[in-house]
């Protein structure tokens, strides 16, 4: 397997970026930077494979659900699709708080990579080539007394010699990737596509390390050979939510299909305790590291022993497929014990597996290696998203894609990237874990990473990220127009159900009684009573004579900030004082050595993530509250 | 770093009876408006200007005081600052200190006001080196002290809280992240009984603070009695030297002394007051209604009663004092003639006691001038403090305002926790404050948070897919 890298063929035709791979983070990447104008060149493994997803047939769920959300309020188009291709919605958490409501749809596999593929086949600015790319080309430039490296193009497999003036690296699990189950193993990528084998070593040479990652699949059996009369049908929810807020909801309320639960068993356990010995994961064969999130069913009998059952979720593939995924049952035991193991579950006594279960490995970057804006550090015009970066999940990639590729943009257009924080999006949290913390293992969102999460609720993603989009390019202007007014309704009507007092006449007394709310002794403002946990807006309908004719969204928006008005602002208090540290840049040329007075750990890990501020510094494990004055101390002594 | 509003107290914590608490940042003049009773509102004040006034904590008065009022940004930080200067020793100004914190400013870090300034552009560069090495210093002694203030029980009580907490946020976390698998339906209740025992201990370690203050700094005893019963002789011999003015003429000691004496492994802060009677004199009035409020205040009241005169109103007014509190009577001047018993201040008890509570306050007859009783009285004062009348709290102690603060934060946090409970919140809004409590309490051990809840979650609870 050599592939020709002494080819002099150079293509001709011009392009501003390049991203490589073509999964959730590409597409992102791709259609951001086409529809910013800018000449975009896609390549992939293969033209089949694009927006593919290799694992659980399901977009978002909790905070994966809000990534969907900001994606699609900052102009990306993960939700768009997910919204023609579903087949069956569930709002989580819907008894809960509204921060942790978060929406996850079954999708129609082929569906869905057959829509996006058709978005960017049909995207201006934009082109598909099936190749795989093995080296990325750069120059030495002089910046200040600094040699530093910048992106000029890339050579593929064939040989030729693509220029542009950014890339964007979307490989997914592709790098050098490898499945396992048993003693089986293959150098291919997800679903025995083609790997990519070159790419590695290239960065290597431009200096980034490497880490080795790994994750794995369950299997996939034949609907034929289920037995659903044994397991609890797990319907969608009667009213449909879109994930995009530009979908009408009207639209996306359709005929649902169901998923199936069903449980493993001391029998399924024992089956895999007695073969341990044959998992690579427990022989050694496989050196990657795992994630905990999502242990495989050996990991979950091994690991919590004393639980008798582990919950199996049985969910269609498709409409057009009898495939159905085994949710719950991840594995890379042999062949022969997955079909005992799958067969000893009820309802899959006769199970007919289609896709063996299975393990991947691959090559992936340590992400304290990328800015917040997600360009290297090292190389100019190199940007990265998605499981290249570290992370798992689709919508994880989707979301660091399409922050790469407008990064990459504006890149171009001489403006500095955009950088969500913290407090403006699980985008930003998520960013920002992966360029600042050691991560070991593939990074998923969750809700408990999410500090200011009150705040970051997926049904106000447009309020905290469009006009951010808009300002980018990415929001036409009648959207933008329409979230601005909704904005100013929501506001007028806050301001108006917090003036407005009713006293305690029979008709309002009455009223409270019907909802065993306590009568009123004197008057109480209307937002006085939509506090009382047993009280809504919508519920005050009739009591409320000046009430204006709202959208739901907006009386949405209006019952959460009023109901949670005390909560709210002390987790905005908190934002203040978080946004002080944010706001406190240090210079990208701080030598570290230089600071006295720094203790050592706090020198090397500062020196090797170089933080963007003081905020981003102080998250770093390893230093402390100390190093930061000291820092402080240093860089305001340096400022003048 | 963070820019809210600091305090500290700005003066060496040694007795010299002058302290200075100092606030700084956007909200001083909201917080002194609040505790400061005199004939100004601080805020509305000119800058640089001082009054005169008491600090107040509600209807309590906390101590009487000199407020320089100094706005931004002529002043050492740059920014709204508030000097109180305090009359009562160490004690008073911590309590001074410890109101201000109640209402609303958080104890500076070591060297924050001079890093203020620095941030504020205060200092010059040429200051810039020596500032960074005093930062470096406190920081590393702060860390030295409160890690061996922290050796053994304290961390491990406040370790073995956070682990609770931690679980149990985690527990709802994992269900938030993953609905299907794992179900919260109900936690509230098990969350409530948790919170509930949590908050319990906190408290002990709260309470446990006043003691960690006698074992470092020494028992609060106050002196009260009459004008010319023997207080001030008694500190005499006590401290072994003379150190009160002490005349036959009731009422020369007109301020509070304070002394420190050692007594057997003990320390004893001694005050001695101003006899307390009906007097005209306002100067001395006002040292007859600071003895009062010491004695209100103080872990011990050491009462001496002349017992050759007659049982009076002010003995009554006394008796009335000391009733509820940690208290000795000395029965002094029984080398003369006895008007007043042993047995009768027995009987006096007696009558103040209910039947279900009964007071129990030694009574030791002594005289000071032939310094008879005066072993016994150490004897007595020694087993008060060594034989549980003040517990130790199995030996866990929490030293200083810092930590007694982390832990009042605490505190809030899981009472807010309970409140939500209450008001049937749904469960997410629990965790929000779990992980306050859990942070605040970190403070206290050094600890952060980092990636300890999601840690948590992966090692005890099994999540899907």
């Amino acid at each position: 397997m050599k592939y020709s890298a002494n080819s002099v063929w150079e293509n001709k035709d011009e392009y501003d970026v390049i991203v490589i791979g073509a999964g959730h983070a590409g597409c992102e990447a791709a259609l951001a930077c086409a529809r910013l104008g800018f000449r975009t060149l896609v390549f992939t493994v293969s033209v089949d494979s694009i927006a593919l997803m290799p694992c659980n047939p399901n977009i978002g769920g909790s905070s994966k659900g809000h990534l969907v959300k900001e994606v699609d309020a900052l102009g990306g188009e993960m939700g768009k699709v997910i919204d023609q291709t579903f087949i069956q919605s569930k709002m989580l958490n819907q008894s809960k708080g509204p921060a942790v409501h978060s929406l996850r749809a079954q999708a129609d596999k082929a569906s869905y990579s057959r829509v996006m593929r058709n978005v960017l086949e049909n995207q201006e600015n934009l082109e598909i080539k099936q190749m795989e790319v093995t080296e990325l080309l750069t120059e030495d430039v002089l910046q200040g007394d600094e040699v530093r490296k910048r992106i000029i193009g890339v050579r593929t497999y064939s040989g030729a010699v693509y220029s542009c003036q950014a890339v964007v690296l979307c490989t997914g699990t592709y790098l050098k990737s490898r499945c396992i189950y048993g003693d089986v193993s293959t150098q291919t990528g997800p679903n025995g596509l083609q790997s990519a084998n070159y790419l590695t070593e290239s960065l290597q040479q431009l200096g980034i390390s490497m880490y080795r990652f790994k994750t794995g699949t369950p299997a996939r059996i034949d609907k034929r050979s289920i037995d659903f009369t044994k397991m609890e049908e797990q319907k969608g929810d009667e009213k449909i939510v879109p994930f995009s807020f530009t979908t009408n909801p009207e639209d996306v309320q359709i005929d649902q299909v169901s998923c199936w639960l069903t449980y493993t068993n001391e029998r399924t356990h024992q089956i895999i305790r007695d073969n341990l010995d044959r998992s690579p994961l427990y022989s050694g064969m496989i050196e990657g590291t795992g994630p905990r999130y999502c242990p495989s069913i050996e990991d979950k009998v091994v690991k919590f022993a004393d639980k008798n059952r582990h919950q199996v979720f049985i969910e269609p593939e498709g409409l057009d497929t009898n495939e159905m995924y085994v949710g719950g049952m991840s594995s890379s035991l042999p062949e022969d014990v997955q079909y005992e193991m799958y067969r000893s579950v009820p309802g899959l006594e006769n199970a007919k597996i289609i896709r063996n279960a299975y393990a991947i490995e691959y090559d992936c970057i340590d992400a304290r290696q990328l800015k917040s804006t997600l360009e290297f550090k090292s190389v100019d015009g190199l940007f990265s998203g998605g499981q290249f970066n570290g992370s798992s999940g689709y919508e994880e990639a989707a979301a660091q894609g399409l922050v790469a590729g407008i990064n990459a943009a504006r890149k171009l257009q001489g403006k500095e990237g955009i950088v969500i924080d913290r407090s403006e999006g699980y985008i930003g949290v998520l960013i920002d874990d992966l360029v600042t913390k050691e991560s070991r293992e593939p990074y998923r969102m969750m809700t408990s990473r999410a500090e200011y999460r009150l705040l970051l609720r997926q049904d106000n993603a447009d309020l905290r990220l469009t006009k951010l989009g808009h300002e980018v390019g990415l929001i036409e202007e009648e959207r933008y127009q329409n979230l601005l007014e909704k904005e100013q309704q929501i506001q007028q009507e806050i301001e108006r159900v917090e003036s407005v007092y009713v006293g305690n006449t029979q008709e309002v007394q009455e009223l409270l009684k019907e909802f065993g709310s306590t009568p009123l002794v004197s008057g109480a403002s209307l937002a006085d009573l939509i506090r009382r946990p047993e009280l809504s807006y919508e519920l005050l309908a009739p009591i409320d004579k000046s009430r204006p004719k709202l959208r739901e969204d907006v009386i949405e928006q209006v019952n959460i900030n009023i109901k949670y008005a005390g909560y709210i602002k002390r987790q905005q208090k908190q934002v203040e004082q978080f946004k002080k540290l944010e706001k406190k840049k240090i210079p990208s040329d701080i030598n570290y050595e230089e600071v006295q007075s720094l203790r050592i750990e706090a020198k090397q890990k500062l020196s090797q993530i170089r933080p963007a501020s003081i905020g981003q510094a102080s998250r770093i494990s390893g230093v402390s509250p100390a190093d930061i004055s000291v820092l402080l101390v240093y860089l305001e002594g340096r400022g003048k | 770093m963070k820019k809210d509003t600091i305090a500290a107290i700005s003066t060496g914590m040694t007795n010299s009876g002058i302290g200075i608490v100092r606030i700084s940042g956007e909200e001083a003049f909201d917080i002194i408006d609040k505790i400061y009773k005199g004939k100004k509102q601080p805020s509305t004040v000119e800058s640089h200007t001082i009054h005169y006034g008491f600090i107040v904590d509600e209807e309590h008065t906390v101590d009487e005081v000199l407020v320089s009022v100094l706005h931004a940004p002529r002043t050492f930080t740059g920014e709204n600052t508030v000097e109180i200067n305090c009359h009562g020793g160490t004690y008073v100004v911590k309590k001074v200190l410890e109101t201000v914190i109640k209402y609303g400013a958080r104890p500076a870090e070591p060297g924050e006001f001079t890093k203020r300034a620095f941030l504020n552009g205060k200092m010059d560069l040429s200051q810039a080196e020596a500032v960074i090495d005093v930062i470096q210093a406190q920081s590393e002694y702060a860390l030295q002290s409160s890690v061996s203030q922290l050796q053994g029980s304290v961390k491990h009580k406040i370790q073995a809280i956070r682990e609770k907490i931690l679980y149990h946020t985690a527990f709802i976390e994992t269900a938030l992240d993953d609905p299907e698998h794992i179900s919260v339906d109900g936690y509230g209740d098990t969350l409530y009984q948790a919170v509930e025992e949590v908050l319990e201990e906190i408290k002990l370690l709260i309470r446990s603070s006043d003691d960690g203050r006698i074992l470092k700094e020494g028992i609060q005893t106050v002196i009260v009695g009459k004008p010319n019963a023997g207080k001030s002789s008694l500190l005499n011999v006590l401290s072994g030297h003379d150190r009160a003015i002490v005349t036959d003429i009731a009422g020369t000691t007109r301020d509070i002394l304070e002394e420190q004496i050692q007594l057997q492994g003990l320390s004893l802060n001694i005050i001695d007051t101003a006899g307390i009677r009906e007097t005209e004199d306002i100067i001395e009035r006002m040292g007859v209604e600071r003895a009062k409020e010491y004695a209100n205040r103080a872990d011990l009241v050491i009462w001496v009663i002349d017992a050759s005169c007659p049982f009076d109103e002010s003995d009554e007014e006394i008796l009335e004092l000391i009733s509820d509190k940690k208290s000795v009577i000395l029965l002094n001047k029984i080398d003369l003639n006895v008007m007043t018993s042993k047995e009768y201040l027995l009987c006096k008890l007696n009558s103040l006691s209910d039947n279900s509570n009964e007071l129990e306050i030694p009574i030791i007859e002594i005289s000071v001038k032939e310094e008879r009783g005066i072993s016994e009285l150490e004897e007595v004062i020694q087993h008060m403090f060594f034989e549980g009348e003040i517990s130790f709290n199995d030996e866990v102690y929490i030293t200083n305002i810092r930590q007694k603060a982390a832990l009042q934060a605490a505190e809030e946090s899981l009472v807010r926790v309970m409140e939500s409970i209450e008001n049937q919140m749904p469960e997410d809004f629990y965790s929000i404050d779990l992980m306050d409590a859990y942070e605040s309490l970190g403070n206290i051990t050094g600890e952060t948070i980092g990636e300890d809840l999601v840690n948590e979650i992966f090692s005890k609870f099994c999540m899907g897919k």
